[in-house]
């Protein structure tokens, strides 16, 4: 596993940079809370599939994100909208199925798309969204760019053959520096309620990469200098080249898999425990305070993102559904009327 | 100007001319490259346009198909081959779950300028698991555009509408068809979607198709004519979603009789469809009910005779008019 190298805090720079970053964790993680709320007071439907524990991943990475970069990334997909630059009321209102969401209220949860600020999706069928990030980081190439692509991928799927062919066409297009994509394995340990072990017969992931021409490393994803050190790095190796790299980032998700998953018979409330004690929120705190920082202003940043969050719930919960009309809308390029929209006229 | 060309010909024009068109049109598939194309379809174009333009893949649909749909999504404008379309449902989790409703579920923030296409049907003895007619199953899916050109301008014409299309198009070739001739309007003769064809005036009774079985309906038509002196009009749909239903339910108030035609299996196909859209339109024009003559409901046999025995003949094209007519079956 990558070391990374830390340091970043002996410099005033890095210090503050620590901070922006920590406020980002504390949103995504205030935020998160908050849609396990929501979800229980019946505001939020459907599947929630929250980031709890991983938070130093997205945030390391994503700080290397670079305008024109696109991201792409599965149904836990909260935190890279809310990192890559959406608001929290617009994902919020997305949640609580409003025309004011990121998606006008047509996506849900696992569905965050914010093409201005590079997200092109969260998908909800595992290992599907994987050869369409593959997809775009040849068109990146194609279209005579620098830019790259970061595409999130859970260790649920690296054993689904979308995974296997989408590796096979980055390692392939590699050889010609046509595949600049950044594969960020999200290994959380579980796909839903099944282990590794108990789901992959090769458990040591990043060899599934290389077993593809596709070069890869571990990296501590509990611990955010580590994610940026290799964020840095690997993007800018990735832009340059033209060649794929993955990184398998070693983490834990420290909730329930989604809101349904209520007893977690799978695992022990000591591994999680176990984990807690790693918690990425933690380790920065207890980093940052040794470098100097107050823990009361620690506490003030927590507060902020409590309040924000809490603005974007109160914003959420008043906006306004979408309008009916809105069912007929954006299914064709162009043409929405065709086909249907006489037809049944939609069930007001 | 029109020139006699092959079907194949005709169609590998037509991606000629969206390619000149666009820099970001580009081919994908199986042994398209420097192979030539299985079907010989992409034959010279590798040369032509060199590796990142004409990209041979592996085979595996999955990857290859969603891959294509990223590119789409992000600037670029694919035409991908499926050998054939059997091959097809290895992909189909990219094609409906993701081409056919990103731009639904991303609230109309990306589009997917796609064109997928390769031969449809059978008729070619390739036996049960390389031969389908997969019309209904895409046409079923909102979000996607399902096209079946039969004749040489048409393939073409409709190539270039789908490479200029912003939706995904599921283009559907007649496969047995490739090495027909026909005469194809040079440069742009870009032929609209959802306009259905008239390929032959008559005042009896309607038989509708699309693909290959729109000759078997015009041979039917011939029969027709000369053995009863029924006049049949036959129309060729081109296109399955869209769909024109003003020019079946127009004809049909015109003849009163109506047979819809397919290659698939009876249950569940475009031929139900057709009639059921007539039945909610034109009920009151109709003197018989909507025929339906359609593929058995047995996998596709391998042995040549069974294989007819499996799919649409003149035949029973034939007879279910003179049935719809009250006339006596031959």
């Amino acid at each position: 596993m990558s070391e990374g190298k830390k340091g970043a805090v002996a410099t005033k720079e890095g210090s503050e940079r620590l901070v922006e970053l920590y406020r980002k964790m504390v949103l995504v993680r205030a935020f998160e809370d908050a849609c396990g709320r929501g979800f229980r007071q019946g505001k939020i439907g459907g599947y929630l599939h929250v980031y709890t524990g991983q938070e130093a991943v997205a945030t390391g990475l994503l700080d290397a994100y670079r305008e024109g970069d696109r991201v792409i990334t599965a149904y836990r997909d909260h935190a890279h909208a809310l990192l890559l630059g959406a608001t929290a009321d617009e994902v919020m209102a997305e949640l609580y199925g409003k025309g004011s969401g990121l998606v006008k209220g047509k996506g849900g949860s696992m569905h965050l798309f914010d093409v201005d600020n590079g997200l092109y999706g969260g998908y909800g069928i595992v290992a599907g969204h994987i050869p369409l990030g593959v997809g775009f980081a040849y068109a990146q190439r194609y279209t005579g760019t620098d830019h790259i692509t970061q595409l999130y991928l859970g260790d649920g799927s690296v054993n689904n053959g979308a995974f296997h062919e989408a590796a096979n066409l980055a390692g392939l297009w590699g050889k010609d520096g046509m595949c600049p994509c950044l594969f960020v394995l999200e290994n959380n340990q579980y796909g839903m309620g099944t282990s590794v072990g108990r789901s992959t017969a090769q458990e040591d992931l990043a060899e599934k990469f290389r077993a593809h021409g596709v070069e890869a490393e571990k990296v501590d994803g509990m611990d955010l200098e580590a994610m940026l050190e290799a964020g840095e790095r690997l993007t800018a190796q990735v832009r340059e080249t033209g060649v794929p790299y993955a990184i398998e980032a070693m983490t834990y998700r420290t909730v329930p898999h989604g809101a349904a998953d209520f007893f977690e018979k799978y695992r022990t409330k000591e591994e999680v425990e176990k984990w807690r004690e790693r918690d990425p929120i933690g380790l920065l705190e207890k980093r940052l305070v040794e470098s100097g920082v107050e823990e009361g202003k620690l506490d003030e940043y927590k507060d902020e993102a409590k309040e924000e969050v809490q603005a974007a719930v109160k914003f959420a919960d008043e906006a306004e559904e979408p309008d009916i009309s809105e069912l007929y809308t954006d299914v064709y390029v162009g043409e929405d009327e065709y086909l249907g929209s006489d037809n049944n006229g939609g069930n007001e | 100007m029109a020139e006699t060309k092959t079907y194949r010909e005709a169609l590998r024009e037509g991606m000629v001319f969206g390619m000149e068109d666009d820099e970001n049109v580009v081919l994908m598939g199986e042994d398209i490259g420097v192979y030539g194309g299985t079907h010989l379809i992409t034959d010279g174009l590798y040369d032509q346009y060199g590796p990142k333009r004409v990209m041979d893949t592996p085979i595996a649909e999955g990857g290859f198909v969603g891959a294509a749909i990223g590119m789409a999504m992000t600037g670029m404008r694919p035409i991908v081959e499926m050998m054939t379309w059997n091959f097809s449902f290895l992909a189909s989790d990219q094609i409906i779950q993701n081409a056919a409703k990103v731009r639904y579920f991303s609230g109309g923030q990306v589009k997917v300028p796609l064109v997928i296409r390769g031969p449809n049907g059978g008729g070619v003895q390739l036996s049960a698991q390389h031969t389908h007619s997969l019309e209904n199953l895409y046409g079923h899916f909102p979000g996607l555009k399902v096209v079946s050109p039969v004749t040489p301008n048409d393939v073409k014409g409709m190539m270039i509408t789908a490479i200029r299309d912003d939706n995904p198009v599921i283009f559907l070739e007649a496969g047995a068809l490739y090495g027909t001739k026909g005469e194809v309007g040079e440069g742009d003769n870009a032929v609209e979607f959802g306009k259905a064809r008239i390929a032959r005036e008559g005042s009896d009774v309607t038989l509708i198709a699309y693909g290959r079985q729109v000759n078997l309906c015009l041979r039917a038509a011939e029969t027709l004519e000369e053995e009863d002196g029924v006049s049949a009009e036959v129309i060729d749909l081109r296109s399955i979603r869209p769909f024109d239903e003003q020019t079946i339910i127009q004809s049909v108030e015109k003849t009163h009789r109506a047979v819809a035609v397919q290659e698939q299996w009876k249950w569940f196909g475009v031929a139900s469809e057709v009639a059921a859209i007539i039945q909610e339109h034109a009920f009151d024009s109709l003197d018989a009910p909507v025929m339906r003559v359609s593929g058995a409901e047995v996998p596709a046999p391998y042995a040549r005779n069974l294989e007819l025995a499996a799919f649409p003949s003149e035949k029973m094209v034939a007879n279910a008019a003179r049935k719809s007519l009250y006339i006596e079956e031959k």
